[in-house]
């Protein structure tokens, strides 16, 4: 986003936000794009239409969404009113662009999808929490993905 | 954050960055910082062109040697023909909008408003294939009934028992603004109009937007915390409570 576009009171607060720092750089390489499994994570607080919404409860972090999901399918109960939800109201690629990860693995851009992907609500109780995102990477690693799209709004 | 755990674990990881001054304090293995708003990390909508550019960009990170990586998109969203449009809305949405309006008259401006929209709600799930309403699991029928009864002081009954009054009000008030949303924008070229300009109509318009701020008053003066906290931040953007309170 352009910070500058926003008013002074919107980008003071949203400067404010504490970003955790490391100390540590992590960096795994990989196969080349064609042969890569990718997944989507995204913290748009999106869930299938039947799941429970997301509540800010430290205890339950993220919602599976299988890999055969449909447009109408996705729902989003993120707490926030403050980012713009009608582009996701018209295209659900907007936040979760499954319709162009399929259309590149049809053009053998990239290999191929996920089983699972994963979503989460950015607005929690325990933000910086690592447990459930390394709950989240061990079952990606189950799903012999390599290549991980991250997704915040 | 999310993307140093999930490396850490052994799994090359590729993000949007919305917030760039964020995205260099974290400092992420790969991230792509784009110039679109908050909520649209792929850019805008209905746009496959555009939206194939910023994923294709997003890869080509997994691609280099080392890191940490923080490249620009280079492009804003393209500007949409149908910026300046002036919403339509159905001749009774212009009823007598005066901020004084008794509650009775308010309710049932409401209650009109969301009937005349409804051809075009359908319309829009047609043509789409798909809505975001739904989240409640509250029928669109009942919506109104359901946010309106918090407006005059009183606690309708609760439809669900996995979730509280509170967030039940909450995700109600996200299915009311989806089905505003998606179907004034299946109306004749409304398809691409800009999210300020629809927040400006959604606001400053209808009866829709003029009852959540009601509703953000009741909630503030809840003696129940989750209602406070809820009316506080989460129903009226910050920018538009910023605004009206102005």
């Amino acid at each position: 986003m352009r910070l500058e576009k926003v008013s002074e009171a919107e980008r003071k607060m949203l400067l404010s936000f504490k970003c955790p720092s490391f100390e540590t750089q992590p960096w795994v390489s990989g196969p080349p794009l064609n042969q890569r499994r990718v997944a989507i994570i995204t913290t748009a607080g999106l869930h299938g239409r039947q799941d429970r919404p997301f509540q800010m409860d430290p205890d339950d972090f993220y919602r599976v969404i299988p890999g055969d999901v449909q447009a109408n399918g996705l729902v989003m109960s993120h707490l926030a009113a403050s980012f713009d939800r009608t582009g996701f109201y018209r295209d659900w690629n907007v936040v979760f662009p499954l319709d162009r990860l399929r259309e590149l693995v049809s053009e053998g851009v990239i290999g191929s999808l996920a089983d699972f992907h994963y979503s989460y609500n950015s607005v929690r109780a325990q933000p910086n929490a690592p447990e459930p995102i390394r709950e989240i990477a061990s079952l990606l690693k189950k799903d012999s993905v390599n290549a991980v799209l991250l997704f915040p709004v | 954050m999310l993307s140093h755990f999930i490396e850490e674990e052994g799994l090359p990881t590729t993000g949007i960055s919305l917030i760039r001054p964020h995205t260099e304090v974290i400092k992420p293995p790969r991230a792509l910082w784009v110039a679109f708003e908050l909520g649209r990390p792929m850019g805008p909508p209905n746009n496959a062109a555009f939206q194939k550019r910023v994923m294709m960009s997003l890869l080509r990170l997994l691609e280099a040697p080392s890191g940490p990586l923080l490249e620009d998109f280079p492009d804003d969203e393209p500007e949409s023909s149908d910026e300046l449009t002036v919403l339509a809305c159905p001749e009774n949405f212009y009823q007598a909008a005066t901020e004084t309006m008794e509650t009775d008259l308010l309710e049932s401006a409401f209650r009109q408003e969301i009937n005349a929209l409804r051809p075009w709600y359908d319309m829009a799930v047609a043509k789409r294939k798909r809505t975001t309403v739904g989240v409640s699991g509250i029928d669109i029928e009942a919506l109104w009934h359901f946010i309106y009864t918090f407006v005059v002081g009183k606690e309708p009954e609760n439809p669900r028992k996995d979730l509280s009054l509170a967030y039940m009000l909450k995700f109600a008030v996200e299915d009311l603004k989806s089905y505003y949303i998606e179907g004034i924008t299946a109306e004749p070229s409304q398809e691409g109009v800009s999210s300020q300009v629809l927040q400006d109509w959604f606001w400053d318009e209808t009866k829709a937007g003029q009852v959540l701020l009601e509703l953000k008053k009741v909630c503030e003066a809840s003696p129940d915390k989750m209602m406070n906290m809820i009316g506080g931040h989460f129903i009226v953007p910050g920018e538009v409570a910023r605004r009206k309170v102005e």
